[in-house]
């Protein structure tokens, strides 16, 4: 058994969170509450020493970039929001990220979601050099036609429309089963995580 | 007027490959940006401050977990911004009494991975219990679904090897085929879609981020 107080907290944290398998209780609810604490105070210490530090106390201090005092002041306008009277101010800061992320967003999206996806999709005749990988990629140009189809809903599905996209539903249950698999599979690796730690790093009882 | 200009330079920036545009894009991505996005931590922080001090103050439903949270908050921001966030490098504040060490890292180490780990453990008893219901095989599409799991899944593990030799190699086929179509088919929507929603935040036909007309 663990003689480290830090291994014995993490142990009765972890116990409490799996409490909430019983049903909602008291120390489920402690846990819960820490866990918002403790990642919110490790956010702000994040952000202070990996950020704001290097990025603006230490330019802005050694006259580098004194400029960054502007930017500064545009950024505290978040606390604005808690203002009632200038909450309005708010508004700047958010403007300018919103601004520029969703401009530099249309020209990479375009890029890699529409122009490379289009790329990779289509079928060339290279492809075939192996049989197989010919017929797979055949198999993936159909299936982006079908998935694509079943979300087109400018046209009533009939006619044509119905069976391609029946065929897209296929294509989409696939996916999303390989989806949902790999997370439980995930989430089940973490779980044995936790056990790992109980009954080895805490308990001692498995090497 | 603000999001018209910063938008249109942003897309610009990408396309144009002039020294001088990449200097001020970098700029703007590695200073301006980054610090006004680290401001932007205030209105998270605040918003969950001013949601607990409300809870206490009406003495709402659960309210003495409330003082968990703020004190857990400000506990370890002190701890994180006097004591240092990198154990090489220690802040103005002490944070070992004798062999005990409080350190942020420490904290990071032993209170939050745990309880992000076990959090997200926990999702796999409830996930189970979502998939028997998702999974009772009622039609072709809910059958195709509980088949493709199973066979990721199974597939994933020396179990699945065992019983059936080719299982790995049909799960990997799975992956990359059917899976890889549908995400795609998928993708260029999201694509599409976002990219019809950064154009109308940026000509100002979107206008929801702006809130309650300064309420």
């Amino acid at each position: 058994m663990s003689a480290d107080p830090w291994t014995w907290i993490a142990a009765i944290l972890t116990l409490a969170v799996f409490s909430f398998l019983y049903k909602e209780n008291p120390f489920y609810r402690f846990a819960e509450h820490l866990f918002v604490g403790v990642a919110n105070g490790y956010a702000i210490t994040f952000y202070w020493h990996r950020v704001l530090v290097p990025s603006l106390i230490n330019p802005v201090a050694s006259g580098e970039k004194l400029w960054l005092i502007a930017v500064a002041v545009i950024g505290a306008l978040y606390f604005t929001r808690f203002i009632p009277k200038i909450s309005w101010l708010v508004r700047i800061p958010i403007a300018v990220m919103l601004g520029y992320f969703s401009g530099a967003y249309i020209p990479r999206a375009i890029d890699a979601q529409i122009l490379q996806q289009l790329r990779a999709t289509i079928v060339t005749r290279s492809m075939f050099g192996n049989w197989q990988f010919g017929l797979w990629a055949v198999i993936i140009a159909l299936g982006v036609i079908a998935t694509i189809t079943y979300f087109f809903f400018s046209a009533e599905q009939k006619g044509i429309l119905k069976p391609v996209s029946r065929i897209g539903i296929i294509f989409i249950m696939v996916g999303f089963g390989a989806s949902f698999g790999y997370t439980v599979m995930a989430r089940i690796s973490l779980f044995i995580g936790r056990l790992q730690f109980l009954l080895g790093d805490w308990l001692g009882l498995i090497h | 007027m603000i999001v018209l200009v910063l938008g249109i330079f942003g897309a610009a920036a990408f396309i144009i490959p002039h020294p001088i545009v990449k200097g001020i894009d970098g700029t703007m991505r590695n200073d301006v940006l980054r610090i006004i996005t680290a401001f932007s931590l205030v209105l998270g922080v605040g918003s969950i401050i001013q949601h607990h001090l409300i809870k206490v103050r009406r003495k709402a439903e659960h309210w003495p977990f409330s003082y968990v949270t703020l004190i857990a908050l400000v506990a370890s921001a002190i701890i994180g911004l006097f004591g240092g966030i990198d154990p090489a490098s220690p802040g103005i504040l002490p944070t070992h009494i004798g062999g005990f060490s409080f350190h942020m890292q420490t904290l990071y180490e032993n209170v939050m991975v745990p309880l992000a780990a076990t959090m997200f453990a926990l999702l796999a008893f409830f996930m189970a219990s979502a998939a028997y219901r998702a999974f009772r095989a009622r039609n072709l599409e809910a059958t195709l679904l509980l088949i493709a799991a199973f066979i990721l899944m199974l597939g994933a593990v020396p179990l699945g090897r065992m019983l059936i030799r080719p299982l790995p190699d049909f799960a990997e086929w799975i992956l990359t085929v059917p899976n890889t179509a549908a995400k795609r088919g998928i993708m260029f929507g999201i694509g599409l879609g976002s990219i019809a929603t950064s154009l109308k935040i940026i000509l100002g036909i979107e206008r929801g981020w702006l809130g309650g007309g300064g309420k």
